[in-house]
């Protein structure tokens, strides 16, 4: 007995002082993402499980779309190497939980800005890099050319997705009925509406185009003309390290400024002898712009130079020239008539 | 060396008395166990609030704002998560429900088929088990919902049975019944219900006093079809159908509206989980059949019992015995299991409301624990109702 209990002592012991350090190492305050992420020489981003265009892992592992880029701009801010980012495929429905545990510390994976999700749940959002809508794709023998031959028809979506409250929305709006039919997985949803299952698949315009070339006749399948919803996409943070959702913001910024002033991965160096004064700040040739997010003078020059502007990366990924095949539309320049309006760099 | 003798002394004083020696370890056990769960809920605390999380369960009362395809219960997305909660928990029932009911029907016709002596019947029945047991269900799941019912056709081209049910790629279509005078057809399957338990108890009196026999089976059967039937004719009871009706969408595009309809979901879950737990049940019927020593059906015989009342009277109570146990841990799992719905779009309460009302909401730990706590509470109430019955099969000593 007396054993017993110097046993159960010990125990105690143990498990008190592993527990003290515990609550020690999980207590992260602000400017911590920052440092840990140059401690350990890569930076955690959350990316969809294959969305061609936005965020898709070719044969070989390697991750290309608008969503990744944002996440290279991010490294080579931070460590100076695009390439230094350890991908994490999330489902939609793990992607908060995921940026939250710490388990990834940018989420740029297709995700709509919203109140509810920017003030409720502990995230901030940063900006958009990519202006998509609500859609539906019919099959074309249907006959169906809008939305408004939509009553009475069953719709496959993605369980998770702001997409599923805007279908109730619209349908409701229109006092059509329908049948949701919700699953899990992207790939679920378009093998289910390929079989016949579902008369009509919605989820964000990009989306359906990317999806599109999944299906086995993607010929024989339109996108209705209609947008039924307004769907900012953009990097998401943590809140509680402001530092850091900073430097989320402006890396994503310095793309998008780096286009409208015509400054690309080529002619960045060069730019640095240019007159005018909002291109040098931008490539590093004239005040502090590091400072302010504790980054070096170079940090938005590197981003220019490894990953390129907003408008390379753009027709590198989802432009007319690649499978998605999407046209500029409401992300070109608010100087080409646009909404793409970046915050000046000063 | 002062706190050496302060731990003798400590050692010495509990040595002197026997209570402390029994409790003081548990209140220890007691303590460590109250400090982790305290422990882990604090932390959750601090963190959560440090990520700006709100936290407790009023967002239960707010609009969910999402539709769900098959609910039992009237639901739409003006309601409260609360309520589509419900919604998951009943879809999760009637599958358990159906599924177990398919499974023990299955299970004790292929249990029985394998100990035939007819060779084709034990050796198909034998097949089936080591076939659908050693699949994994997911896989099953899929091949049910992606592969076989995939195979259907669409509204148009639908099978239609006896004119009644209407099969299609979208479902399983029954016409809405519609009945007049329901009560009076109510109230009398009840008061025939009462007539035979009376007549039951009744006819176990007489029977322990003189041994006169009835035919119970027979007059109570008759008993419950004759008075629902005199219901019909004398109280007016009616039933009408309201068949589903095909509407054209678009050029190609069909569907039936009207009538009750279980979505291919539904079927291709509740075929999966039957199948696959029908297997395990049959072995347990088999043991439980094959546990029963031979001398005892020799002794049945030898007081004159005929076949039939030796596996009724003699046989099967003692069977069961053996098969209720293991049979209760199925139906434990096939209620688990089927949180495999969420895989084939099937609403459960995994998919409904640890699906997407968390994505909504961003509740993680209400909403998981919530969802933990219903299992718990269905397994358990399976449990309870097994061991009941259980207690009322095991032998009565007298």
């Amino acid at each position: 007995m007396k054993k017993t209990l110097k046993h159960l002592f010990s125990l105690f012991a143990v498990f008190a002082l592993v527990f003290a350090i515990g609550t020690e190492a999980m207590a992260a305050k602000a400017g911590k993402t920052l440092k840990n992420t140059k401690k350990k020489g890569f930076v955690k981003c959350g990316v969809s499980q294959g969305v061609p265009g936005f965020s898709n892992a070719d044969a070989s592992g390697n991750w290309t779309g608008i969503d990744v880029d944002v996440c290279r701009a991010v490294a080579a801010a931070v460590l100076g190497d695009a390439g230094k980012v350890k991908f994490t495929p999330l489902s939609a429905k793990e992607r908060f939980t995921a940026l939250k545990s710490k388990e990834i510390d940018v989420l740029s994976r297709n995700t709509t800005w919203t109140l509810s999700r920017d003030g409720g749940i502990g995230l901030t959002f940063n900006g958009v890099n990519f202006y998509d809508g609500q859609g539906f794709m019919v099959t074309k023998a249907s006959g169906i050319t809008s939305v408004n031959g939509l009553n009475g028809v069953s719709a496959c979506v993605n369980i998770g997705t702001t997409t599923e409250l805007n279908m109730r929305d619209f349908f409701n709006s229109k006092g059509f009925k329908y049948e949701p039919v919700v699953f899990e997985q992207a790939d679920e949803v378009v093998a289910a509406y390929d079989s016949g299952r579902c008369d009509t698949y919605t989820t964000d315009k990009s989306g359906l185009a990317a999806q599109r070339t999944k299906l086995s006749d993607p010929t024989a399948h339109v996108v209705l003309p209609e947008t039924i919803s307004k769907e900012p996409l953009g990097p998401v943070t943590r809140e509680g390290d402001e530092n850091w959702s900073d430097i989320v913001r402006w890396s994503l910024n310095v793309m998008i400024e780096a286009e409208e002033l015509g400054i690309t991965s080529s002619n960045a160096d060069a730019m640095k002898t240019s007159e005018n004064p909002a291109i040098k700040r931008l490539v590093g040739a004239e005040g502090e712009t590091g400072a302010a997010l504790a980054l070096d003078q170079e940090w938005s020059l590197r981003i220019i130079k490894q990953v390129g502007n907003y408008g390379e990366s753009y027709e590198r990924n989802v432009g007319p020239d690649t499978p998605v095949g999407l046209s500029r539309g409401p992300n070109a320049q608010w100087i080409n008539g646009g909404i793409l309006y970046a915050n000046p760099t000063r | 060396m002062i706190f050496k003798n302060h731990i003798l002394r400590a050692n010495e004083f509990i040595a002197e008395r026997p209570k402390l020696q029994y409790y003081l370890p548990q209140a220890l056990t007691l303590f460590f166990i109250v400090f982790v769960i305290g422990y882990f809920s604090f932390n959750a605390g601090v963190n959560m609030e440090d990520q700006g999380m709100e936290t407790g369960f009023s967002f239960l009362g707010g609009e969910a704002q999402f539709d769900i395809q098959f609910h039992l219960i009237d639901y739409h997305g003006g309601m409260t998560y609360g309520r589509a909660y419900l919604v998951g928990l009943l879809n999760t029932i009637l599958v358990a429900v159906l599924g177990i009911f398919f499974a023990t029907i299955l299970g004790v016709t292929i249990g029985i088929a394998r100990l035939s002596t007819n060779f084709l019947v034990s050796r198909i029945a034998e097949w089936y088990v080591e076939m659908f047991r050693n699949i994994p269900l997911l896989l099953q799941l899929f091949f049910w919902y992606f592969a076989a019912l995939r195979a259907l056709p669409p509204p148009k081209e639908s099978y239609i049975f006896f004119d009644f049910a209407i099969l299609n790629i979208k479902g399983l279509y029954i016409p809405e019944f519609v009945w007049t005078n329901f009560n009076a057809f109510f109230y009398s399957i009840l008061v025939s219900i009462v007539i035979v338990v009376l007549f039951i108890i009744w006819a176990k009196k007489i029977q322990e006093r003189t041994g006169k026999q009835y035919r119970k089976f027979a007059i109570s059967s008759g008993i419950i079809i004759i008075i629902p039937f005199l219901s019909i004719i004398i109280g007016g009871v009616g039933l009408e159908f309201i068949h589903p009706e095909l509407k054209q969408i678009s050029e190609t595009i069909f569907n039936y509206e009207g009538g009750s309809k279980a979505i291919p979901e539904l079927l291709a879950l509740v075929v999966a989980l039957a199948m696959y737990t029908s297997t395990f049940i049959a072995e347990c019927v088999r043991a439980g059949i094959e546990g029963i020593t031979k001398g005892q059906k020799e002794a049945a015989a030898s007081i004159g019992l005929t076949p039939g009342q030796i596996l009724r009277l003699v046989i099967i109570p003692q069977a069961l015995r053996i098969i209720i146990p293991p049979t209760t841990n199925q139906y434990l799992n096939l209620t688990k299991n089927s949180s495999l719905a969420a895989a084939i779009a099937y609403p459960d309460i995994v998919l409904v409301f640890a699906g997407t009302a968390l994505m909504q909401t961003g509740r993680a730990i209400e909403i998981i624990s919530i969802t933990m706590l219903s299992y718990l509470t269905l397994s358990i109430t399976i449990s309870i109702l097994m061991n009941w019955y259980n207690k009322k099969m095991a032998i009565k000593e007298k």
